[in-house]
């Protein structure tokens, strides 16, 4: 069986795979890092967006040994010392989630646009979250703490 | 998803070498369209060549007035290069409308016109903008080599090395993108260089196809008025939940419009 070896939220990590295992399944079944989710198997929701060399990407739609030797982060590696990341702050603040399920995803995609672009406007918002599927919050808040993360992360 | 044998090659050599030498075996570029379809069961190679780690197929370069992008560029890189974008404006802006930001760092130049999915942007692209597809074994003319649905002149275990775009006086593109996925129900490039006169429709047919009749009344007047009566049959067109044919042949003449004024500016 290959090995894959990576950095994950800053440790270094490695583990038994098949050539088919995707990166998202080995976060959550080796690693047990369940934050980043499962939600569709046509590569479309965004549910799983983690930083595979700081740029967002679908860890469905990627095999843990394309990986080897990356530097990956998920949800899990935001908060800083226990402080939430200011994009999951601003979440919390402006009510960007109900259910939660579609959160890590799009708290990584936020992230990484904010990376490319500190001042994005609302359309440019909600343009780059085409690959962030949400079912519940119908995105208006979503968009809002994002906006507010924004300006947070300037001041 | 069936399980298979990995390969990493490092250089197009070993690449090729590993596709020769399995029983079954695919190649993967970005796998933006390979992994949902092992996913879903529907192949079942016995080894899967990753082009990922060969340095050598990445990036975009000037190369005898053409510019030249290797096979594994994403993307997201193609939208937002400083040389595309000011040679080719029209070109970055099909990259930057691909599905969504995730699927663009991604996706490859190389693994989309491979697939020649009837849907995809960059057929019209290349064909649009007369492009030169380079393989390992030749180069082929973007006008033939997307035959058909699904189908390239590509053999077996041939890989896309990089594609040549000429740098056109002036292009644009224009697609009517399905909302879910991105994917054009119809996009139509145009441009006018050392290419010839060229409008390429993809979407609408089961393969990219040139509108010889809009090529014909530009080269009277490229304006948007000269294509104002062109239209086409919608025969042969495709047809599915998202679009009649009917539809899609009047989207045509729409996108077609649309893309003239953009390119005439
Ligand atoms: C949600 C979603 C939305 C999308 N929206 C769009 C859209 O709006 N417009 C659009 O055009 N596309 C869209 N796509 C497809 C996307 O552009 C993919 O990048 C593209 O189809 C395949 O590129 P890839 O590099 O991922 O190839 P892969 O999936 O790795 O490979 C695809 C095929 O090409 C072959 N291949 C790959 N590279 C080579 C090579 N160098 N030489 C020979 N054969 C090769 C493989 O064997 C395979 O058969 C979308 C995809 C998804 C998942
Ligand atoms: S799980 Fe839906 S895009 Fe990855
Ligand atoms: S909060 Fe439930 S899917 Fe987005």
């Amino acid at each position: 069986m290959p090995t894959v070896s990576m950095t994950v939220n800053g440790r270094a990590v490695t583990g038994d795979v098949e050539g088919r295992t995707l990166l998202v399944q080995f976060l959550r079944e080796n690693l047990h890092l369940t934050g980043t989710h499962v939600g569709c198997d046509t590569s479309q929701c965004g549910a799983c967006v983690v930083h595979v060399d700081g740029e967002s990407v679908k860890s469905c739609t990627m095999l843990a040994l394309q990986a080897d030797g990356a530097e990956v982060t998920t949800i899990e590696g935001l908060a800083k010392n226990g402080d939430l990341h200011p994009v999951q702050a601003a979440f919390r603040e402006h009510h960007g989630l109900q259910c939660g399920f579609c959160t890590p995803g799009m708290v990584m995609s936020a992230v990484d646009l904010l990376k490319k672009n500190p001042n994005p406007d609302e359309g440019e918002i909600r343009e780059w979250l085409e690959g962030n599927i949400c079912r519940c919050t119908g995105y208006h808040n979503i968009v809002k703490a994002i906006q507010s993360a924004a300006a947070d992360m300037k001041g | 998803m069936y399980d298979f044998t990995l390969h990493r090659p490092t250089s197009v050599d070993a690449a090729a070498a590993a596709i020769g030498g399995a029983s079954d075996g695919k190649i993967m570029a970005g796998g933006m369209t390979l992994i949902p379809t092992l996913k879903q069961r529907l192949a079942n190679p016995s080894d899967v060549v990753d082009l990922g780690a060969i340095a050598g197929l990445k990036g975009i370069r000037e190369e005898g007035g053409n510019i030249v992008i290797g096979a594994t560029t994403t993307h997201a890189t193609v939208a937002a290069d400083p040389t595309v974008k000011a040679k080719i404006p029209a070109l970055a802006h099909l990259a930057d409308g691909i599905g969504d930001p995730q699927v663009r760092n991604r996706g490859t130049i190389g693994g989309s016109i491979a697939n020649n999915d009837p849907a995809a942007d960059y057929p019209a692209g290349l064909v649009g903008l007369g492009a030169t597809v380079h393989t390992t074994k030749r180069q082929i003319p973007a006008d033939d080599f997307f035959i058909g649905m699904f189908e390239t002149a590509l053999a077996e275990d041939e890989i896309v090395t990089a594609v040549a775009f000429p740098v056109p006086e002036k292009a644009a593109y224009m697609k009517f993108a399905n909302p879910a996925s991105r994917y054009a129900i119809v996009g139509v490039m145009v441009s006018k260089g050392p290419a010839g006169l060229r409008v390429a429709v993809t979407g609408a047919g089961p393969s990219v196809f040139r509108l010889t009749e809009a090529e014909s009344a530009l080269g009277g007047s490229f304006t948007a008025d000269a294509v104002a009566k062109v239209t086409v049959a919608a025969d042969g067109l495709n047809s599915d939940m998202h679009a009649s044919a009917e539809y899609r042949a009047n989207l045509v003449s729409v996108m077609l419009k649309r893309a003239v004024a953009a390119a005439a500016g």
